[in-house]
């Protein structure tokens, strides 16, 4: 596995950049059936059975809680981001909130509806997928999704925090 | 040099096309069945569906000579189509396959064809008269994964196939009865069936998506997912090959290429368009692209108005629209085809996508 490190964890722009090209890279798809199973197209990145159309995932780590696992394959490939959680509540807002996308996995396309192990949503795209769609807009997608799942869980904790001390406030008016 | 005829047939993907000889028929494959396309006037009509195969058609070709039409599936088997005043007959392949065929072309001698396939081996097929059947003989060794590409050397015997093993490899066909014995040449002297004349991997073993013969048949290229396209002059049998010459690009990578006469290739791909390179035994490089930049009715270069800006961040909460792409094709080359040719050159040639459009460019 190779493991690629931003030079300064502060900054997005060069660890989105680097997820960008990977992608666009790894998005070079094609029409594949199964070498195993007769009369079969499946995701070979799913099914693992043919080891030589596999290609050598990427791991893109912005720091120690925040990195992309990119799986490639010959049809097919798996994106599986690692959302950045500082503390308990975004820990539980995390999961709120890709339970909630997983959910409705069929109205997104290339949502996965199970996380890979160690991450906490993935997307699986297949050769159908960029037939039909763009794959710079694929890309695109993926890139912004990356870009606005941290502000909205920051956004998210902070209401929350707001919230609560509302409420302690009304809770404690009677004991001032 | 003039621009390139664009025909945007349907939404779907094109597997693969074939013109037929008088340039008056397109045949391409459309999802599971074949679509035949007649030239009227400077647009391609829908002339005739060939319905047949149970699932994604993956290649289509047209014999230049005979008129007739070999189609290939991932339903396992391969039809050949052919023509008679009442339409299109299609004759089962006994290919005794049971994966996917991947790929098939018809010889130049058009008395065999070749089909790849997903089971690890590749079919050469011919007639047998006495059956009244085409039959198939199997080349399986040494190849250990899916075929993805064939092509045919001009002699009809001599078969190079790329797979997602990572190898490029010729093969003889010879059919005792069908073929005539070839002249001995550079890829060698006894070529019985099966005989493997060349094997090559590239240095990072990507999935060989394309292979060609050179006009003279004397070099073989071919095009690998690690962006790089491989050209091999081999040096008679049993010695190690004259010159391996690999050019690696910092492109996305080639889906299919063409030779144009001995020191020219035209290779397209992954990027959406189509490159030219460059070279001979000592060195080969990539001399550009073949689509012209700038072109007229494309409007990028002209200066958005603010009334546009703001009207079209009003409409679609974006100030400028990215969903086109600059290139011809918006999506994969899949396959490019010598359309005209005066000798060993290409004078035209076409290519389809994954997008649904046939593009005619000028070399």
């Amino acid at each position: 596995m190779v493991r690629l490190t931003a030079a300064s964890s502060q900054s997005l722009r060069p660890y989105l950049q680097a997820v960008r090209s990977s992608l666009t890279a790894a998005l070079c798809l094609s029409n594949f059936a199964s070498q195993t199973a007769e009369r079969h197209n499946v995701p070979e990145v799913e099914a693992r059975t043919s080891p030589e159309v596999l290609l050598t995932p990427l791991t893109i780590a912005r720091n120690e809680n925040e990195r992309v696992l990119i799986e490639p394959s010959i049809n097919s490939i798996r994106i599986s981001i690692k959302i950045k959680q500082a503390d308990e509540i975004e820990h539980i807002l995390v999961h709120k909130f890709t339970r909630f996308l997983t959910q409705r996995a069929e109205s997104f396309f290339i949502l996965r509806r199970k996380p890979i192990k160690g991450y906490d949503i993935s997307f699986l795209i297949t050769n159908f997928h960029t037939e039909e769609m763009l794959k710079h807009k694929l890309v695109d997608f993926i890139i912004q999704f990356m870009e606005e799942v941290d502000k909205e869980i920051s956004e998210m904790k902070l209401f929350l925090n707001a919230r609560a001390r509302f409420v302690a406030e009304s809770f404690l008016t009677p004991f001032d | 040099m003039a621009s390139p005829e664009v025909h945007h047939l349907f939404h779907n993907p094109i597997a693969d096309h074939s013109f037929s000889a008088d340039r008056k028929t397109l045949a391409v494959a459309r999802d599971t069945t074949v679509e035949l396309y007649a030239k009227v006037g400077s647009a391609f009509k829908l002339k005739d569906e060939l319905k047949g195969h149970d699932k994604t058609v993956t290649s289509v070709d047209i014999a230049p000579n005979s008129g007739r039409i070999v189609s290939c599936s991932q339903d396992r088997n391969a039809l050949v189509w052919e023509p008679s005043p009442t339409g299109y007959k299609p004759t089962l392949v006994l290919l005794r396959i049971n994966r996917a065929a991947t790929f098939v072309r018809w010889s130049p001698s058009e008395t065999k064809f070749a089909v790849g396939s997903g089971d690890r081996l590749i079919a050469i097929c011919y007639f047998e008269e006495e059956n009244d059947w085409w039959v198939s003989k199997h080349l399986k060794k040494p190849i250990r994964s899916t075929i993805t590409t064939v092509a045919w050397h001009p002699n009809s015997v001599l078969l190079a196939a790329g797979s997602t093993d990572a190898h490029a490899r010729v093969f003889s066909s010879f059919i005792k009865g069908v073929d005539a014995r070839p002249e001995p040449g550079v890829w060698g002297e006894r070529l019985p069936f099966g005989t493997v004349c060349g094997e090559y991997l590239n240095n990072s073993a990507g999935w060989v998506h394309s292979v060609a013969f050179s006009p003279s048949g004397d070099a073989l290229a071919y095009a690998a997912h690690d962006s790089s396209i491989t050209v091999v002059y081999p040096n008679g049998p049993d010695q190690p090959p004259k010159a391996i010459v690999s050019i690696n690009t910092q492109l996305l990578p080639f889906m299919s290429l063409i030779w144009n006469g001995e020191a020219e290739i035209i290779a397209a791909g992954y990027d959406c368009e189509a490159f030219r390179f460059k070279g001979g035994v000592d060195g080969w490089q990539l001399s550009g692209t073949l689509e012209a930049k700038g072109r007229p009715g494309l409007g990028d270069s002209r200066e958005e108005s603010a009334l546009n800006m703001f009207r079209q961040m009003d409409l679609r909460g974006k100030a400028k629209d990215d969903t086109q792409l600059k290139t011809v094709h918006q999506n994969t080359i899949t396959t490019l085809r010598p359309y005209e040719s005066s000798g060993a050159s290409v004078k035209k040639f076409s290519s389809t996508g994954v997008d649904g459009r046939v593009v005619i460019w000028n070399t």
